[in-house]
């Protein structure tokens, strides 16, 4: 049994099936890509994952427990960080204050006032936000403008609130578009990381072959709303279908 | 110092200052000059100023943090009005009973009318509590007039029971013993200054409400009430849930107006349903957004410019108009009053909306925004009162 268990999943919108009887498992403490071509459902897979679509049939366990039907806030507690395709990002707060606010939503799970204590006196949480944003190369920034920062600076700080929330499942949609090639190798470097410190369980969708197979230990290849196959790197990329369906396209 | 960094410490000292000295600084003009219609320091006013900067202040809370456009605020400025009477009326005159009963009302009133209307956002939500707010005041003239008075007005007859009252307390709201209408007059030279009673009082509770303001935007709970104003779904995603943290705003800024209805009825023993018509819920809009929504002082001093223009514009008539133009030939003169007329009087809401318009349109951060251009064009060596104004702007560190 996986941590996260898709089973039989469809989804519909109008007349577009997304999701075809989409089944997947992933393996604890493994990093599981999920490639495919554009619309072929992969955000739309997350979004029933985290809570933000309900499938119209079929079941999603995370850790033997449903997600279905939680809110997207209980769902985060159970352990579920994303990283989404947009980033999505305080944009009105500076880095450090986008920071601390996974920081007291970890602390704190539910709603806790905090009206009358000054945000200053928080030191162990502000080191624990500034710890974090060094790993990502973002602690210079920390009284920037979030809304200000390049597209790739932006997906690192998201990145970096959800890995401060130290969560059991992070799902990434498509971490590394619009980084450029340095900071590519960076996100690379620090997720691998990440993975030898913790025990974590990664989710990610990604389109650049290199991320993938840098850091995939499982492939699931998702083609107009369906899985084609699921195998280890090394023989998707020799698999015809994939080759057809998608690197193919890739390539030119 | 109180828990503040030093920038927003200045800020309060100023404010406070600015209280204490504000019958002198309000009565600019001598008595006996022209422009001693342009004095605002009289009681009446200065209480208004105070008041209405509560309204505001509490109001920036909930619109200026989470950017929830409530249009129902002024349904708790009249249950806090009614909330005050109806103590005068049962116990006696003394402020303080009435005073905690508003905020206890307002607040639970506030609970009810958030927990609804929080379920949507954005014009819906602004919709819900206009819609609330509307039902109030309409079930205040008519269904409820048992407990509101109708249109009369909710008023102390000679025979409200008014258990409490001694036979030596004051006949007219007073706190232990001073009344709200005491004046000291001062006469200095040709100036002349009012010290009212009840104008100290309001301001006193102002500067403890700008106070617990502060504390509340540099606090962790303001941080996250400016994380839901940002993005709403990241929270959600980061495993905290909107709702409470809205509706707790929504009853801090329903208490704060609650509070400024109840010191209304303490100033002037009067509660009547016009106060929670959508007007003055309209108002307190204008109030926040033309000083500076989301700036600390910036509803403070909306408020106090639009309850200027009100009672100062409004009673300028033609005749004072006439004397102003004496001095220039008939027709010329005539020609200006015709000109100036629309603006004065009744026309005052005239002038207020093209106020209202060059801020939006020029300057978009209100006048707090106005403040800090000025402050900048001086360079370096900005009054203090500017620089306290852009620290109000800048978040918390
Ligand atoms: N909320 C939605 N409403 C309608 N159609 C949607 C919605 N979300 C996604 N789709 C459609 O579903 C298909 C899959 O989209 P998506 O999951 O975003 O693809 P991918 O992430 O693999 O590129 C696309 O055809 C897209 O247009
Ligand atoms: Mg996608």
């Amino acid at each position: 049994m996986g941590i996260l268990e898709v089973k039989g999943v469809n989804k519909r919108f109008g007349g577009l099936q997304a999701l075809g009887n989409v089944n997947l498992s992933v393996a604890e403490n493994t990093v599981h890509a999920i490639i495919g071509p554009n619309g072929a459902g992969k955000s739309t897979l997350l979004n029933c994952l985290v809570g933000k679509l309900i499938p119209d049939t079929g079941s999603v366990m995370f850790d033997g427990q449903s997600v279905l039907g939680r809110h997207p806030h209980e769902i985060n507690q159970m352990g579920i960080s994303r990283v989404f395709q947009t980033p999505e990002i305080f944009g009105d707060l500076t880095v450090l204050e986008n920071m601390m606010i996974p920081c007291f939503a970890r602390r704190d799970g539910s709603f806790r006032m905090h009206a009358f204590e000054q945000f200053s006196h928080e030191r162990e949480l502000i080191d624990k936000a500034m710890h974090m944003l060094e790993e990502v190369n973002m602690a210079e920034k920390k009284d920037m403008h979030s809304a200000s920062m390049s597209r790739g600076d932006k997906r690192r700080l998201e990145m970096a609130m959800c890995l401060v929330q130290e969560p059991r499942l992070l799902l990434l949609d498509e971490p590394t578009a619009g980084m450029a090639r340095a900071d590519t190798n960076n996100t690379i470097d620090l997720l691998k990381e990440i993975k030898q410190k913790r025990d974590i369980t990664m989710c990610i969708i990604e389109h650049d072959m290199h991320v993938v197979f840098s850091l995939a230990e499982r492939i699931t290849v998702l083609a107009q709303g369906t899985p084609l196959v699921e195998d280890t790197p090394d023989k998707i990329k020799g698999h015809p279908k994939v080759q057809e369906a998608y690197l193919g396209e890739a390539a030119h | 110092m109180l828990g503040l960094a030093t920038k927003d410490f200045v800020l309060l000292l100023v404010v406070a200052v600015l209280c204490l000295f504000a019958p002198v600084l309000l009565n600019p003009f001598p008595e006996t000059s022209d422009l001693a219609q342009f004095n605002a320091g009289y009681p009446d006013l200065m209480q208004r100023f105070v008041i209405f900067g509560i309204f505001a202040i509490g109001f920036n809370i909930l619109f200026g943090l989470t950017g929830y456009l409530s249009f129902g605020h002024a349904a708790f400025l009249g249950v806090g009005s009614y909330s005050v009477v109806w103590m005068f009326k049962l116990l006696n005159y003394n402020i303080v009973p009435g005073l905690l009963l508003s905020l206890v009302v307002s607040g639970l009133f506030a609970l009810a009318i958030g927990y609804v209307s929080l379920r949507r956002s954005g014009i819906y939500f602004s919709i819900l509590t206009l819609a609330f707010a509307q039902m109030s005041f309409a079930l205040a003239y008519s269904v409820l007039t048992p407990i509101t008075n109708g249109e009369t007005g909710l008023q102390v007859y000679g025979n409200d029971p008014q258990y409490l009252q001694g036979d030596s307390a004051p006949n007219i709201p007073h706190l232990f013993g001073m009344t709200m209408r005491a004046t000291e007059t001062v006469e200095f030279g040709p100036w002349l200054w009012q010290f009212n009673a009840g104008y100290y009082f309001c301001a006193v509770v102002m500067l403890i409400a700008f106070y617990l303001a502060i504390r509340i935007f540099r606090s962790p709970f303001g941080m996250m009430l400016r994380a839901v104003k940002s993005n709403q779904q990241r929270m959600r995603y980061t495993g905290l849930n909107p709702r409470p943290y809205t509706l707790a705003a929504f009853v801090i800024s329903g208490m704060y107006a609650g509070l400024a209805g109840g010191l209304m009825a303490s100033m002037d023993p009067l509660a009547g349903a016009e106060r929670m018509q959508w007007t003055a819920s309209g108002e307190v809009v204008l109030m926040t957004i033309l000083g500076g929504t989301g700036t600390l002082i910036g509803p403070v001093l909306g408020a106090g410019l639009i309850k200027y223009l009100e009672n100062i514009l409004s009673k300028i008539n033609d005749n004072i108009l006439h004397q102003w133009f004496a001095f220039m030939p008939d027709g010329l003169e005539d020609f200006l009053v015709a000109i100036v007329h629309p603006f004065i009087g009744k026309g005052w809401h005239l002038t207020l909306g093209l106020v209202f318009m060059a801020v939006v349109i020029f300057l978009p951060g209100g006048l707090v925004e106005g403040g800090q251009r000025i402050g900048r064009l001086f360079g370096r060596k900005k009054p203090a009162e500017a620089e306290a104004k852009a620290a109000a702007k800048t978040p918390a560190e």
